[in-house]
């Protein structure tokens, strides 16, 4: 007989992490939590009030920015392209949602003893290429090689500097109530495609990464508006992430409109099948900007214009809610809440 | 292996905001005039999602409860089956299982920090991967399979199709109409009707559930998963509660007939025999567990391997809690509001309970797509 008279408990264990474990690598709340917990308290100035993509810095009269990324994406190469081309466009993207102008990237390399030349200096070409289109030489860099086993394949890290000329202050925390969000192009499109290479999943049209370098076309937009209050690209933990960093710094809320949200048809349909929610896949060419309303039309149009942006929409406004919350109004009229991707959903994505 | 990718335009048929607000519309006309709301349960953690995801819930009028049950297969698989998935990790043996039971805590440990640890545990998506993965290896896989009876008749397909010699199964499949009878008899229930998970009833078929009605006077109606899917059998289900009939209806016709998929329930049928067991937090259910039967003997896990998950509890400290109430969550009697750890002790990151981990656990749903704010 069932003893379903008695009180039901579910005795389980409260669980804290002993040990560093891969959602903590996710970009989302857990990510946020070893920042906090760890990272912030001992190797950050106290006196810094919010983290932003890059650090930016008074040297003499100038204002100048600095970030670094490290890269472990897993396959080294994936439809649309590669750890090499993440390394350049990742790191220019931070410099360039900061604000600033990217001046030059180091670049330190750890191999895994094995891995084969011809590899190694195809993605190198490419990091070659990649820099060059985007007129942001690497200028120094380091090797390390570690055991087979001690590493998979190649790690990247690359770090940026930058000159901040823009007038206006970009920051997470800038958000105002009636502001509009912009979004320049179609999202997911990323983290599906690296998913897909890796399950050896195919489907009648390939989905390819959507991996470059912003730092043109967020030039256009401040050149737009000096309304500009703060940038995100919107990388692991996708567009919800981004948005809620975005709400939560600002103290504001924010409601999104699922119907002008641009997403390729096969990304959405990989997404469905996957039981992937498309805000929280991994963008690595997307960015979110927090404008002034009354400069909203006039950033979007100039957007346009740029091959990055030609599917920039206005896909929610800023609004004022002590929760801070991030809301959708989703295709069919309901309403929900967008919450920061919490545990691991694709690790190494980038 | 090609994927077949499902047209967009499919979907959005049954996501046509125009119908949607003329369902909302029928059922706003249909609890206006009651005294007393209205109490339903649907037993299927797919249905929380697509309820959650499209924001259904604030379309609801507020007299009418949908109330999640115990559709949550990782959430109901209980602790010592998911020790016994950690104890052949930590022997060394590869550990297959789907995503969601990556993170469940076990009463030591979760498969993930056994994997933290050094264990080699891999997530799949497809019951076929397994059999890629123990292709590629020498060494023991062990399939954790987690699941209903729709999943079960997967991995039913991969018993009858020989498996390679150093695959195994560590079956925690459950079964669900049990369980249902379970919820009818709870002293405190108040539902009024069932919506039943159409994938399932795509399976068993649907005249399956005439007998529950017939025992319990409570309607059940099937529902698919689209948001007009959910819409239109809620539709169903209030005007059968309304007219006070005891019947079964179909509200997901273009997939489910009335016996089902007979070729999925003799795969699952020759391969599984139902036993009674613990659905974790929730009570001994009859019949509710799903094991291999003698003749699969020589795949079955727990043949294969010598399970002493006593050795992984020797000399650990389980800090067990007791106020969790995922078990009162999943009967349908408390919400996650109820809970006095949801969104506290008890967030995904930190879960206490199993439903804090699943993606159609009801307390992860809520958190993630804010039951716990629009609702």
């Amino acid at each position: 007989m069932s003893d379903i008279n008695q009180p039901w408990t579910c005795p389980v264990p409260s669980l804290r992490h002993k040990t560093v474990l891969l959602g903590h690598g996710s970009g989302g709340k857990l990510m946020h939590q070893l920042i906090d917990t760890v990272f912030r308290p001992l190797l950050l100035p106290a006196e810094l009030p919010v983290l932003n993509d890059a650090a930016t810095l008074e040297i003499g009269d100038s204002r100048v920015a600095i970030t670094t990324d490290a890269f472990v994406v897993s396959p080294l190469v994936f439809p649309g392209g590669d750890i090499g081309q993440l390394a350049v466009n990742g790191t220019i993207n931070d410099l360039a949602v900061s604000g600033a102008r990217p001046l030059c990237l180091s670049a330190a390399f750890i191999l895994e003893e094995g891995l084969p030349m011809d590899a190694l200096w195809s993605l190198v070409a490419s990091m070659r290429q990649t820099a060059e289109a985007a007129g942001v030489p690497i200028v120094t860099g380091d090797t390390k090689v570690v055991n087979r086993g001690s590493a998979d394949q190649l790690f990247i890290t690359t770090t940026g500097l930058g000159v901040v000329d823009y007038a206006g202050v970009l920051s997470v925390d800038a958000a105002q109530p009636g502001d509009v969000v912009i979004l320049n192009g179609a999202i997911a499109a990323h983290g599906v495609a690296v998913l897909l290479a890796r399950e050896d999943m195919e489907f009648a049209h390939p989905v390819l990464s959507d991996t470059a370098a912003l730092h043109t076309l967020v030039a256009e937009m401040l050149d737009a508006s000096p309304h500009i209050r703060c940038m995100r690209d919107a990388t692991r933990g996708g567009l919800a992430s981004a948005l809620n960093e975005i709400a939560e710094s600002s103290h504001v809320g924010i409601t999104l409109y699922e119907e002008r949200i641009p997403i390729q048809d096969e990304v959405r349909g990989a997404c469905e099948i996957l039981g992937l929610d498309p805000l929280h896949v991994a963008n690595e060419g997307k960015l979110v900007a927090v404008v002034a309303r009354d400069d909203a039309e006039k950033v979007l149009a100039r957007m346009r214009e740029h091959p990055l942006g030609r599917d920039a929409a206005i896909i929610g406004e800023v609004s004022e809610d002590a929760r801070h919350l991030v809301l959708l109004r989703t295709e069919i009229g309901g309403l929900r809440v967008v919450g920061m991707l919490s545990g691991e959903q694709l690790p190494r994505i980038c | 292996m090609k994927q077949a990718f499902i047209p967009a335009a499919a979907q959005l048929e049954f996501r046509d905001p125009t119908r949607v607000a003329a369902l909302r519309q029928r059922l706003q006309a249909l609890t206006a005039d009651l005294d007393e709301s209205i109490t339903v349960m649907h037993v299927c953690g797919s249905h929380e999602q697509a309820i959650a995801r499209f924001g259904l819930r604030s379309l609801f009028p507020p007299n009418l409860h949908v109330i999640m049950g115990p559709g949550c297969p990782v959430c109901v698989t209980d602790m010592p089956e998911v020790d016994e998935a950690v104890y052949l990790a930590q022997q060394g043996v590869t550990v297959v299982t789907f995503g969601d039971m990556f993170r469940v805590p076990g009463t030591v440990k979760s498969l993930a920090e056994a994997k933290a640890e050094g264990a080699d545990v891999r997530i799949i998506y497809s019951p076929w991967e397994v059999v890629q993965i123990a292709h590629k290896q020498e060494g023991e896989v062990v399939f954790f399979a987690t699941g209903f009876e729709t999943t079960a008749v997967a991995t039913a397909a991969l018993v009858l199709a020989g498996p390679p010699k150093n695959l195994s199964i560590l079956s925690s499949h459950k079964y669900i109409p049990p369980i249902m009878e379970i919820v009818a008899e709870m002293p405190h229930t108040e539902i009024q009707g069932f919506l039943a998970a159409g994938h399932a009833a795509t399976i068993t078929g649907w005249k399956i559930f005439e007998r529950f009605v017939a025992r319990h006077g409570i309607p059940v109606v099937i529902a698919g998963f689209e948001p007009l899917d959910i819409l239109s059998a809620l539709v169903q289900l209030v005007e059968i509660i309304r007219r006070g009939e005891q019947r079964v209806a179909n509200a997901y016709p273009r997939c489910v007939e009335p016996e089902g998929n007979r070729n999925a329930q003799r795969a699952l049928w020759k391969v599984f025999e139902p036993f009674s067991g613990v659905w974790r937090g929730i009570a001994y259910v009859p019949n509710g567990n799903l094991r291999l039967r003698p003749q699969y003997a020589w795949v079955d896990a727990r043949e294969r391997f010598d399970i002493r998950v006593s050795e992984l509890l020797a000399g650990a400290s389980p800090r067990l809690t007791q106020e969790c109430i995922c078990g009162n969550i999943m009967a349908g009697i408390a919400t996650p509001r109820d809970c006095n750890l949801y969104g506290k002790e008890c967030t995904p990151e930190t879960p206490v309970g199993a439903c804090m981990v699943s993606s159609e656990g009801t307390c992860k749903i809520w958190y993630e797509y804010g039951g716990h704010v629009v609702s």
